[in-house]
């Protein structure tokens, strides 16, 4: 997993079903944008820009995973538990973007694919999943360190078989689709438990210390913060 | 890093390429991909055109064939696919060496191996001839939504400050004694991904302050103007134009 690509490069899906997700990706994204200038209004694009820098640093660590097999985080699920859905799948949307221009990952042609795959799709089935977890499980650091994991797992094996469905629709080549689904399941599942092991412990610990921070938890803060007390009359 | 934020594919070259402003780069080799993508993959001439046309903008680029194949290694994973695909396809098969081969596997590889490798290398010629900041005001000025080029500043502003911040963060790891071989001994680097989390957001949030108390109101001031000639346009499409001539060609034959 070190330097090998996870994106889809050009010519493996037909230039149609390429545009039709581009266009797709596109509209998408303009939805993400209104949404998440709800979440940061003004702060948008500083912050933004800083969890995408974040998931771009955290790619570039490489961890142990047997002697001699590193792999790296892809950081969807992990984005969206701490910013959110909207600015999470922006800031996807951004490193995507950037790797495939300065780092030649993943087709230009390709990148509607490559975005609807992993800034959309991972990263909606994950938010989803979290959202739907967290309703049954303790809201605790160790209750969001398993629903990271869950979703993580999840997240990562939906994006790929996002790529499965593209090539069914525009896939170059005729090729047993079960097989494809399969395989690319299977690899997915493995990458998606090193994803959650290190999106769960990652969550545990921003929970721990700044809980105000995980978007993922907002909704079910308790004690709202503090409203400023008039002084004087007025208290009924 | 140095000014103009120089990247692990950016190769600094005096040379015409370099030059050119960015946005005539960027459309230029979005518009080859698209010819590359297009082109029917019987068409094996035209792929040999292609190729030729790349080196010949690697030349005037100055970026050494050697450097270009070692970086274009990205897509091997891509390669591995297409090698088993003449094993995988269906249909009319055809013996080669012994081996049964699939005629439209054969030609799937054949089309992966062909356009991922040109889409590759006009990207990484994008890559080396152009800085992560031009490449931000190129886009910006082919007017790509402005959140888009505002996160993608930020972000490359942070990356190299969280990158420094991650590799204290290892070092001190490492002079504690951590030294991992496996999966489950993963929990410290875990914990120091969230606590990089932490310090990059509270990083943010001082710098957004620092920035609104200067008179943020959510856009960036836009660059100095002054785009792109009507000769660099004219330059920078003498690429997708070749390509384009290239595929009716053999299209047409």
């Amino acid at each position: 997993m070190d330097t090998v690509a996870m994106h889809i490069a050009n010519g493996i899906v037909n230039g149609p079903v390429s545009a039709v997700f581009a266009a797709f990706a596109a509209a998408a994204l303009a939805f993400c944008v209104w949404r998440a200038r709800a979440d940061l209004d003004d702060r948008l694009a500083p912050m933004a820009g800083l969890v995408a820098a974040f998931i771009f640093a955290v790619q570039m660590l490489n961890f142990q995973v047997l002697p001699g097999v590193s792999g790296h985080l892809l950081g969807g699920t992990l984005a969206v538990i701490l910013v959110g859905p909207w600015v999470g799948a922006l800031c996807v949307s951004t490193v995507l973007i950037v790797q495939c221009l300065l780092f030649a990952d993943g087709g230009l042609t390709a990148i509607g694919l490559n975005i609807t795959n992993m800034a959309l799709l991972g990263t909606a089935a994950g938010y989803l999943l979290v959202a739907a977890l967290l309703r049954i499980l303790p809201k605790t650091p160790a209750g969001l360190g398993v629903t990271a994991f869950a979703a993580s797992v999840v997240s990562v094996v939906i994006a790929s078989q996002g790529f499965v469905a593209e090539y069914w629709l525009g896939g170059t080549t005729q090729l047993s689709l079960p097989a494809i689904a399969g395989t690319m399941a299977g690899v997915h599942t493995l990458i998606g438990i090193g994803e959650g092991l290190i999106a769960a412990t990652t969550v545990m610990t921003v929970a721990r210390v700044r809980p105000d921070l995980v978007y993922a938890l907002r909704r079910f803060r308790k004690v709202p913060v503090a409203e400023p007390v008039p002084v004087g009359g007025g208290a009924a | 890093m140095g000014a103009g934020h120089a990247h692990p594919l950016h190769l600094d070259r005096p040379s015409v390429v370099h030059r050119l402003p960015p946005e005539v780069k960027i459309l230029a080799t979005l518009l080859f991909t698209i010819v590359v993508v297009l082109t029917p993959r019987e068409e094996f001439l035209a792929f040999a055109g292609f190729a030729l046309l790349l080196a010949a903008v690697a030349v005037l680029a100055r970026v050494p064939l050697g450097w270009l194949a070692k970086r274009a290694s990205i897509e091997l994973p891509f390669v591995l696919l297409a090698v088993a695909l003449p094993f995988a396809g269906h249909g009319e098969r055809i013996g080669w060496l012994g081996m049964s081969l699939s005629v439209d596997g054969l030609y799937g590889a054949w089309n992966i191996v062909a356009k991922g490798t040109l889409g590759v290398v006009a990207s990484l010629l994008l890559a080396a001839s152009t800085t992560m900041r031009d490449l931000i005001l190129g886009l910006d000025r082919l007017r790509v939504p402005s959140v888009f080029t505002q996160i993608a500043t930020f972000m490359l502003r942070y990356l190299d400050i969280l990158a420094e911040d991650a590799r204290r963060m290892r070092i001190a790891r490492l002079s504690r004694g951590y030294d991992p071989r496996f999966l489950w001994q993963v929990k410290a680097f875990a914990v120091s991904v969230g606590s990089l989390f932490l310090r990059a957001y509270e990083r943010g949030e001082r710098v957004y302050l620092a920035m609104v108390s200067r008179g943020y109101d959510g856009r960036l001031p836009r660059p100095e103007a002054g785009g792109a000639t009507a000769g660099q346009w004219a330059q920078s499409a003498a690429l997708p134009a070749a390509a384009v001539a290239i595929a009716l060609t053999a299209a047409l034959r």
